[in-house]
């Protein structure tokens, strides 16, 4: 029974069709409107239809407010939309000088066909965030009729994301058509646009329904599904494996961010900084305070603040790392376990003074609007834009150090001073100014990196603290001395880490990765690069 | 016989003596025996603070151990702390019985959680004495493993520090887990007896409180045994210089296995001491900082003195305990300053200072 009254239905929206295709388009008129206002259920319905087929956008601000209820009737005859300010003629929009007499009243059928009717119309909206809804809305609710519609929307539409919604839209009503050779045709095009929606879309048109009998009656069309759904595996496989690249990538040059620091004043220098962390915690509160300081006084200019906050946190940090030198470190050299415990005590005091002037609560670091948002490359692969800054930011710094290390006559002293100190100091290297300059340097890069954190993370006091071990396990992976090795080993972690996540669990691929870096240690004492030569073993 | 008596003079076995009646006969009794108004009475919280005190000294004795006379400095002597914690929690969870708040022969986290029977590693839980094995063999067992490792490709120095520092970062990590069967970051709380008696009675916190005395002086015994032996001398070049003992024909590995597997089987019975003490065990015991803090209290008492590592552990600790009560945001400042200072003014630690003092060189 309800097979046949579906059947009939389908039938009668085939020849609306059938008239829109052929005959003259349909808009907003007189005749429609009366029919609007005073016909029976079923004839509004069509002329609802007509109206969208027509792709009339004039018939818009009608339907809404048939939808909303503020569409009445006058003692003329006329149909006015009613809103706060004044009563608009339906077919002109310009203002009625006549009263409102009785509100036009709808059944749920009909606001059924009104609610996808007006999501039909908005997909020509100029707004995007009312075309992404109306797409939305469609995935719900389109019937067969809204084909055309929607494939004369996709060729017109920009946007990426509202792009593939209605390109579901479309599959599933042309996966329905009643032609053999139409559906075929559109398996063969979905296969092209692959997602975890239209397979599914695709696995529900050949599972057994009810009756036992797969939706899809042909058995070739079937076949063509089965292959469909196999490429779009394959190929949304290879989305995940990008996917987990990406975010293998970035989390992978966070961490170089959070260790390049360390690479200098530990790799470089020797010196066991235990309040790295903290370094990086103070480059973080420097792009905060900044960020407040724009907000107050430049608020047209918020978008630049990170320009700003790269100098200042690299230099707070290089000032605070230098004043820790000159005070403590310094009368530290040659014994590092000393350095470990004193370094700690001085992370402890930052730690405690940062909570006294801030509060102990995480703060807001508000992102620019341009690192907000994301890259959709297609709908599996989302980039968002602040990680895409953040690699970028990583390879600057990186090329940075590099440079300042081996073109620049501090870097060429500092390697000097690393590979024999007391050569050295017999060539005329000042020594103690090139150590109070290094690690103010490496302080500096431990601030550019808070800075990076910032945009990505929390910032509170105990920011450090959950940088630190990881920074550690970096530098000594990649092996002492190195800044090759430190990026092969941030990279690879950050890598290893993602891959590990989906199989192990966040928590659990990280307690492997600390396991597998114990044991690697053991066998390769010296790191991935182990230096050679006369300075390897001291 | 004789070679113990060697151990101390004749004015340190007697200061010892009187430690020993101190804190085994005289507190107890002024704590229960006298009535809460007398002048000489002991309070309670004072009682439970020395027998937490005392368990933080056998921890920093076995820290001297390792880093004051053999030179291996261990951030992850926490973590053996704990294990031997969770080992004793363990047990005390089970004899919690029907008791706990749901009324289940399960612990209350599994029931939470909707297990329905015990996890393997529970087994034998049950019993105290395979709890008091486990207590050995848990940090005994992870340290000769991770040791012998670590030590046969002579991984050393800040390497060796930062990798116990992420062994036990990455144990807090499991230990955080639910699914690791150990009650997740609440971890054990709520005990209500040891070996049938209840932990809320004053005789029974006496008891333990007395226990652990005992427990340091037997251990303070035994690593001034190690310290003046001939292992001791060993442990000792093995600081000093390392490569000129292998010269000398003696492979380091199986002294520093030995004092290393020793130190944490130390820390494993401290923790089993601390818990039913304190009434709670989780994860954050073994969080870096914790294990770190131990390093200061063997900085500041002195390193390579046994004195002076429970003097450390007493004065951190009970200046911790006052100041967070007192001065919460001051007592970071402090810890920091006390890092700081120690390890720049005074290398040889509080005992030092006092030889110092006396005129006597060292």
């Amino acid at each position: 029974m309800t097979a046949v009254k579906f059947a009939k239905h389908q039938r009668c929206l085939a020849s609306i069709l059938l008239v829109l295709l052929t005959g003259k388009a349909w808009a907003l008129d007189a005749a429609s409107l009366n029919t609007l206002a005073a016909g029976e259920v079923n004839k509004k319905i069509a002329v609802v239809e007509q109206l969208v087929n027509a792709g009339d956008a004039a018939a818009l601000p009608v339907l809404e407010a048939l939808s909303t209820g503020t569409l009445y009737t006058t003692e003329t005859g006329a149909v006015v939309i009613v809103t706060p300010a004044a009563a608009l003629d339906a077919l002109t929009g310009k203002p009625a000088a006549v009263e409102p007499l009785e509100k036009i009243s709808i059944n749920n059928r009909l606001r059924q066909h009104l609610n996808t009717a007006i999501a039909a119309l908005r997909l020509a909206a100029p707004d995007r965030a009312l075309r992404l809804a109306a797409a939305m809305e469609l995935q719900k609710s389109a019937g067969d009729a809204l084909l055309p519609l929607i494939e004369r929307r996709l060729q017109q539409e920009q946007d990426a994301e509202i792009k593939s919604l209605l390109r579901n839209v479309q599959a599933n009503l042309r996966l329905r058509a009643p032609e053999r050779e139409l559906r075929l045709q559109a398996v063969k095009d979905l296969a092209r646009n692959p997602s975890n929606h239209i397979k599914s879309l695709l696995l529900a048109r050949i599972e057994n329904g009810a009756d036992g009998k797969p939706a899809e009656p042909d058995a070739e069309v079937r076949q063509a599904i089965h292959s469909a759904v196999a490429a779009i595996d394959r190929e949304l496989k290879k989305v995940e494996y990008l996917s987990h690249l990406f975010s293998g990538l970035s989390l992978g040059s966070i961490l170089l961010l959070a260790a390049l620091g360390l690479a200098i004043t530990f790799g470089l220098m020797g010196i066991i900084n235990m309040a790295h962390g903290e370094l990086l915690m103070i480059g973080a509160y420097a792009t905060y305070v900044v960020q407040i300081l724009f907000k107050h006084y430049w608020p047209g200019a918020f978008d630049g603040y990170l320009l700003a906050a790269v100098p200042v946190s690299f230099i707070t940090a290089a000032l605070v790392g230098m004043a820790l030198e000159r005070s403590v470190i310094r009368h530290l050299y040659g014994r590092p376990l000393e350095t470990l415990l004193a370094t700690w005590g001085i992370s402890l005091l930052l730690i405690q003074t940062v909570r006294v002037m801030f509060g102990a609560q995480n703060v807001a670091v508000d992102n620019p609007s341009w690192m907000s948002g994301a890259w959709t490359v297609t709908p599996g692969l989302v980039l968002p834009y602040n990680r895409i800054a953040i690699i970028f930011f990583a390879l600057f710094v990186v090329a940075l150090v590099w440079v300042l290390l081996n073109r620049t006559r501090l870097g060429l002293y500092l390697r000097a001073v690393t590979q024999n100190r007391n050569m050295a100091a017999c060539m005329g290297i000042p020594t103690p100014k090139v150590d109070l300059l290094a690690f103010g340097l490496g302080s500096g890069i431990a601030g550019l990196g808070g800075c990076a954190l910032s945009q990505i993370g929390n910032v509170g006091p105990e920011l450090g603290q959950s940088y630190i071990v990881d920074s550690f396990m970096v530098v000594v992976l990649g092996g002492v001395g190195q800044l090759a090795g430190t990026i092969v080993a941030a990279l690879g972690l950050g890598e290893i880490n993602k891959f590990l996540e989906p199989y192990a669990g966040a928590v659990l691929g990280k307690i492997i990765i600390l396991v597998m870096i114990i044991i690697f240690i053991q066998k390769r004492p010296q790191g991935l690069f182990a230096l050679k030569g006369r300075s390897a073993e001291s | 016989m004789r070679r113990v008596m060697e151990l101390y003079g004749t004015q340190g076995w007697l200061t010892l003596g009187g430690a020993a009646l101190l804190f085994m006969v005289i507190i107890p009794l002024l704590n229960l025996a006298l009535p809460p108004e007398h002048v000489f009475h002991v309070p309670d919280h004072i009682v439970a603070l020395m027998g937490k005190i005392m368990c933080y000294a056998i921890v920093a004795l076995a820290m001297d151990l390792i880093w004051g006379y053999t030179g291996i400095l261990s951030l992850g002597h926490g973590l053996f702390f704990a294990l031997g914690g969770y080992a004793m929690g363990m047990y005390l969870m089970r004899a919690i019985g029907r008791e706990g708040m749901y009324g289940s022969d399960l612990p209350d986290f599994m029931v939470f959680l909707d297990w329905k029977e015990l996890p393997w590693y529970w087994l034998g839980s049950d019993h105290f004495g395979f709890a008091l094995l486990l207590v050995i063999l848990a940090p005994g067992l992870l340290a000769l493993v991770f040791g012998y490792f670590a030590f046969r490709s002579r991984v050393k120095g800040v390497y060796f520090a930062i990798i116990t520092q992420a062994l036990t970062f990455a144990f807090m990590l499991l230990f955080f887990r639910n699914e690791t069967g150990f009650g997740g970051n609440n971890g054990f709380t709520d005990f209500k007896r040891i070996l049938g008696f209840p932990l809320a009675n004053p005789s029974t916190k006496v008891a333990l409180f007395i226990t652990t005395a005992f427990t340091l002086l037997a251990v303070l015994l035994l690593c001034r045994f190690i310290v003046c032996s001939k292992l001791g001398r060993v442990l000792t070049a093995i600081r000093d210089a390392e490569s000129r003992l292998m010269f000398s024909g003696y492979d380091p590995l199986h002294y520093k296995l030995f004092v290393w597997t020793l130190s944490a089987v130390l820390c494993g019975i401290a923790g089993a001491l601390y818990v039913p003490q304190v009434g709670i065990i989780n994860p954050s015991e073994m969080s870096p900082a914790n294990s770190i803090e131990i390093a200061v209290w063997v900085a500041l008492g002195g390193r390579g003195s046994l004195a002076g590592a429970i003097l450390g552990a007493g004065l951190v600790n009970g200046a911790k305990s006052w100041l967070t009560v007192a001065f919460p945001d001051i007592w970071l400042y402090f810890l920091g300053l006390l890092f700081i200072l120690t390890t720049l003014f005074i290398p040889k630690g509080v005992i030092g200072l006092i030889g110092q003092l006396r005129g006597r060189p060292k």
